[in-house]
């Protein structure tokens, strides 16, 4: 089980499946995300957040 | 992040429970059970495909939290374009139906989905797990605890986070930067940093990320608006990530953005213009007043709200500041068995952090739970594939209205008549949403019923929606690559809504091409790559130790190739930390576990010699002791280490008393040094770092200054200590150690580039004295030290990586530290599959950071390992071997290392490596012969495209 959907939580949760075990990802709001896909761009790169 | 998002919503392994919280957990490591509360949307997550037919219906609008509250949306919404799940969702704080039992219009406007469930209760989900990871991120700092900056209050200073919303394209004013009081245009912006960190009323510690957000937000703006005016008022500027540095560099020298070192008291405000008075004293002393048509607080990182309640139900510890307590030689460990932390709730820090330990937290479950992976995943069994080799093509075509996305704008009843008369087509049906999970049975069963063997989906993007239909066709027994998408709604009805006729005229088109490219569509192998399931570990340092502990943990068996004749890397000079850790004594376990554990060999006074293969099969050359081996391999983590720049500059190897700090705490530990002797001791910061030579901050030095100067005033009070800085980077938690050096007498003089100090020697009769000058610009003079030791906070510097990026083909950045796949997201990957980095090779970090990156190199690396086979996608590209006469200009270009040249029957030819090829396509657009195809694109399907389209 993951507790949170952020960044951190949303990779935590892939490799976890990626790596062949079942994954609950619990997310307190609608919509997973968190911070990061508020953000517009990203240092130093200034690549699209999204 | 949006691909990961998607990822994650379509992952058969992830399960998303979200509108949820933990209530409990009871159990222990490996047995644990939870109950979770799902709150109600008031809408069936697996109905609603988001059309947004019912939001028009809804008559409440609210605060868009999405978007800072700086926009309303409706009461009944979709959290953000890309959200995941994407359902729409009811806000039961304001809802006519949810609070006064009214209203009920959604209801009527999805009645053929039936999606809106106004009775939807909540839920209780029980649930077993082995292990936890808590990543519950933080809470922004609220601005309105700092009443002398009148946030709330006065309208243009905003938070932040809210000028990142302003500054987006998809935010509140379409990435206009505007001012919220008047919706003018601002001339000039003010950054404050630091707010809500580095403040004994509010957040001691540093937040780390305030910094470079700053500078971006205020590098977009500039590139918004170059005649801006952006002053950014800072304590120290804290770019000590990778790469950042020079970033800072031109947002200063090229973007013309002023930084002003100072902390501003108060703001006022002038009523009549809304103008923003600044009166602040600057370092030379001088008092200054200005005004700004806009302020952005920079505000730090706080634990999220939730956390004391979620520390209780999870019963774990926090640490004084409220965040996870964990210790500084296990980052990723709470003080629960079985439960681990990763991001922000561990301690304030920036993307690639967080993405780093959450990676490697995952590698501790995954020591944990090795018995039970793969237990509990689905797979499909699926029939065989139809052979359609002697078949004509029998086209089928579906055209979605996609609720009214698509059917609002082009005449789709005229898309099907036109798309019936398309050559080759035999079927054609319409459908209000083609992704729903009806449509999809519908869309099998025709393709069986009708013996369709190529199907067009005229809809919209394959971006998202392309896999699943893939999966839904071959379900249907045709192969993945019998399927094209004609995009009639991103690439046209969304963007010429005003236009419907054109749009539908585009629409034809658009089918046109795509029915044209299908009938040439042929079956593709997917082909599986075994892998074999060890690794090699390239250097025995911390990093390398680590993540080849952590694999063989995980199960995996690997070889550890160390240089030196003794593992432990830069690990065994260190003999105390900042927090008062032994690294020795992690050494010490750390070794004695890994020449202990059965599946690891090590080899010391060892190297590479020459490394083949790709991912699953990696062939290597290595000498150990003198003697030549040869090992065959899956993955490879390159853990080479860096080493400490040995400065020519300040007398260094010239002088007895002058020495690097790493020296200096050795000579301490060894006792060779005695701190009693030492009265006035002067440290220098950035030797050898942030110069033109070496652009970059080696990131470590100032904790490591912090830790010798408190080491010298803990044995020896009286000492005078000295530390010569351009910016005190203490990030996170470390600040705290700043803030004792203070306390403890410890004085900080700050210099620059144009004055940096300068150091002689007096020499005597008896002994020569050290002398160190430098300016203080508090003191507006210069003042001369005579110091008994003069310790310099030298750089790290890259190690022999170019030998081992040669040998591996993947690339270094400028600074000669190892560039991985993606600075944010893929921080421990190369873009070569099956090769990672971790450690200081990567760039400079601390002790911990190295742990977490250690096994996150581990966690990634045991991905392949454990699936024990790679699926090519059939994408990828191929050689005509006639046309190819083996010039080598597709290997030379292929970033990936994924073509290669090698001798045949016919001579030299090229040759795809399917396992690693990424179906970038650079290499067949490159080919002077032609010679390379790929799959699904083919020169031929392209032109073919291209043709249809000019019949039209």
């Amino acid at each position: 089980m993951v507790v949170g959907g952020g960044i951190a939580g949303i990779q935590a949760s892939l490799d976890l499946a990626d790596l062949g075990y079942l994954v609950y990802l619990v997310e307190n709001l609608p919509a997973i995300g968190g911070t990061m896909a508020q953000l517009d761009k990203t240092f130093p790169t200034l690549d699209c957040a999204m | 992040m949006s691909p990961k998002l998607v990822e994650s919503g379509r992952h058969p392994n992830i399960k998303i429970i979200s509108n949820a919280e933990v209530k409990s957990i009871d159990g222990e490591a490996g047995h644990f059970r939870a109950t979770v509360l799902k709150r109600p949307k008031y809408v069936d997550e697996d109905l609603c495909n988001a059309c947004g037919s019912c939001v028009e219906y809804c008559p409440v609008d609210m605060p868009d939290y999405y978007n800072e509250n700086l926009a309303n949306l409706k009461s009944l919404y979709i959290p953000y374009p890309q959200a995941v799940p994407a359902s729409f969702v009811i806000d039961p704080n304001t809802c006519l139906f949810v609070i006064k039992n009214e209203c009920r219009q959604c209801e009527q406007a999805c009645k053929e989905l039936n999606a809106i469930n106004l009775n939807q209760p909540e839920e209780l989900i029980e649930l077993e797990v082995g292990s936890v990871i808590l990543t519950p991120g933080f809470d922004e700092f609220d601005a309105k605890r700092k009443k002398n900056y009148g946030y709330g209050e006065y309208g243009n200073v905003v938070t932040s986070i809210e000028f990142e919303r302003i500054l987006s394209a998809s935010g509140p004013f379409k990435g206009e930067i505007t001012r919220p009081t008047d919706g003018a245009h601002p001339k000039s912006i003010a950054f404050f940093q630091c707010v809500g960190s580095r403040d004994k009323a509010t957040n001691s510690y540093c937040s780390s990320v305030c910094c470079t957000y700053a500078i971006k937000e205020a590098i977009i703006a500039k590139e918004h608006e170059p005649e801006l005016d952006i002053t950014i008022f800072y304590m120290d500027i804290r770019t000590m990530g990778k790469g950042f540095e020079s970033f800072y560099l031109r947002a200063k020298n090229d973007y013309g953005i002023r930084f002003v070192k100072t902390r501003i008291p108060e703001i006022e405000r002038s009523l009549e213009t809304e103008n923003l008075v600044l009166n602040y004293v600057t370092e030379d002393g001088s008092h200054v007043t200005e005004e700004v048509d806009m302020v952005v607080l920079s505000v730090g990182m706080e634990p999220s709200k939730t956390s004391n309640a979620l520390s209780k139900i999870m019963g774990i510890q926090l640490n004084p500041s409220g965040f996870c307590s964990t210790h500084e030689f296990s980052p990723t460990s709470t003080s629960r068995e079985g439960i681990f932390v990763a991001g922000a709730f561990q301690a304030p820090k920036d993307i690639p952090e967080s993405v780093m330990q959450a990676t490697g937290s995952v590698s501790l479950v995954s020591g944990l739970l090795s018995d039970s992976r793969g237990t509990l995943v689905e797979t499909k069994e699926l029939e065989p594939e139809k052979d359609i080799s002697e078949e004509k093509p029998k086209i089928g075509v579906f055209v979605c209205h996609c609720g009214i996305n698509i059917a609002g704008v082009a005449d789709v009843t005229r898309l099907k008549e036109y798309s019936e008369k398309l050559d080759d087509v035999v079927y054609v049906e319409e459908s209000l949403y083609a992704c729903s999970k009806d449509s999809q049975e519908k869309i099998k069963q025709t393709i069986i019923d009708n013996g369709l063997n190529r199907v067009v989906l005229a809809a919209c993007t394959p971006r998202t929606l392309e896999p699943l239909f893939q999966d839904t066709i071959r379900e249907a027994g045709l192969n993945r690559s019998l399927f094209e998408m004609a995009n009639i709604r991103d690439h046209c009805t969304w963007v010429h809504a005003q236009e419907p006729e054109k749009a539908t005229e585009k629409s034809e088109d658009l089918i046109r091409m795509g029915v044209a490219k299908a009938r040439l569509l042929s079956p593709m192998k997917e082909e599986l790559i075994q892998v074999n399931s060890k690794a090699l570990v390239v250097g025995g340092g911390l990093s390398g130790m680590t993540s080849a502990l952590s694999l063989a943990e995980q199960g995996f068996e690997c070889w550890l190739v160390e240089k030196e004749n003794e593992l432990g890397g830069n690990l065994k000079t260190l003999h105390y930390t900042l927090n008062k850790n032994n690294p020795q004594k992690l050494l010490e376990e750390i070794k004695e576990k890994l020449l202990n554990h059965p599946l690891v060999t090590v080899y010391t006074s060892a190297q590479v010699d020459a490394i083949s293969g790709y991912i699953g099969n990696f062939e290597t050359d290595i000498t150990a002791g003198g003697q030549n081996m040869h090992i065959s391999h899956g993955v490879i983590i390159v853990a080479t280490g860096a080493k400490e720049y040995q400065p020519e500059e300040y007398l260094h190897g010239k002088h007895d008393a002058v020495m690097t700090q790493k020296k200096l705490g050795e000579r301490i530990a060894a006792g060779t040094l005695e701190p009693g002797a030492l009265n006035d001791v002067v440290m220098i910061q950035c030797v050898g770092s942030r110069t033109e030579e070496r652009p970059y901050c080696s990131r470590i030095c100032c904790g490591v200054a912090m830790k010798n100067a408190l080491k010298i005033k803990e044995v020896n009070p009286k000492a005078n200590v000295y530390v010569l800085y351009k910016d005190i980077r203490t990030y996170g938690f470390t600040e705290e150690y700043y803030t004792q050096a203070r306390k403890e007498g410890v004085i900080f003089i700050r210099y620059d580039d144009d004055n940096l100090p300068v150091v002689s020697e007096n020499i005597g009769e008896e002994n020569s004295e050290l002398q160190v000058k430098v300016f203080d610009p508090l003191l507006g003079e210069h003042i001369l030290i005579k110091p008994t030791l003069l310790a310099l906070s030298a750089a790290i510097i890259p190690g022999e990586n170019e030998v081992i990026s040669r040998l591996m083909k993947v690339p270094l950045n400028s600074e000669g530290f190892f560039q991985e796949a993606h600075v944010k997201l893929r921080p421990v990957d190369f873009s070569t599959d099956g090769i990672y980095v971790c450690g200081l090779a990567h760039s400079p970090k601390t002790i911990e950071e190295s742990i977490s990156q250690a096994h996150a190199a581990a966690a990634r690396a045991a991905i392949p390992l454990s699936r024990g086979y790679v699926r090519a996608e059939p994408i990828v590209s191929s050689v005509d071997e006639e046309k190819c006469f083996g010039c080598g200009i597709c290997e030379y270009l292929c970033p990936y290392g994924s073509i290669k040249v090698v001798e045949t029957a016919s001579g030299e030819r090229a040759q795809t490596i399917t396992a690693s090829c990424k179906g970038c396509g650079i290499c067949s657009a490159k080919c002077p012969r032609q010679a390379i195809s790929m799959g699904r694109f083919s020169d031929e399907q392209i032109l073919t495209q291209i043709v249809a389209f000019a019949k039209g």
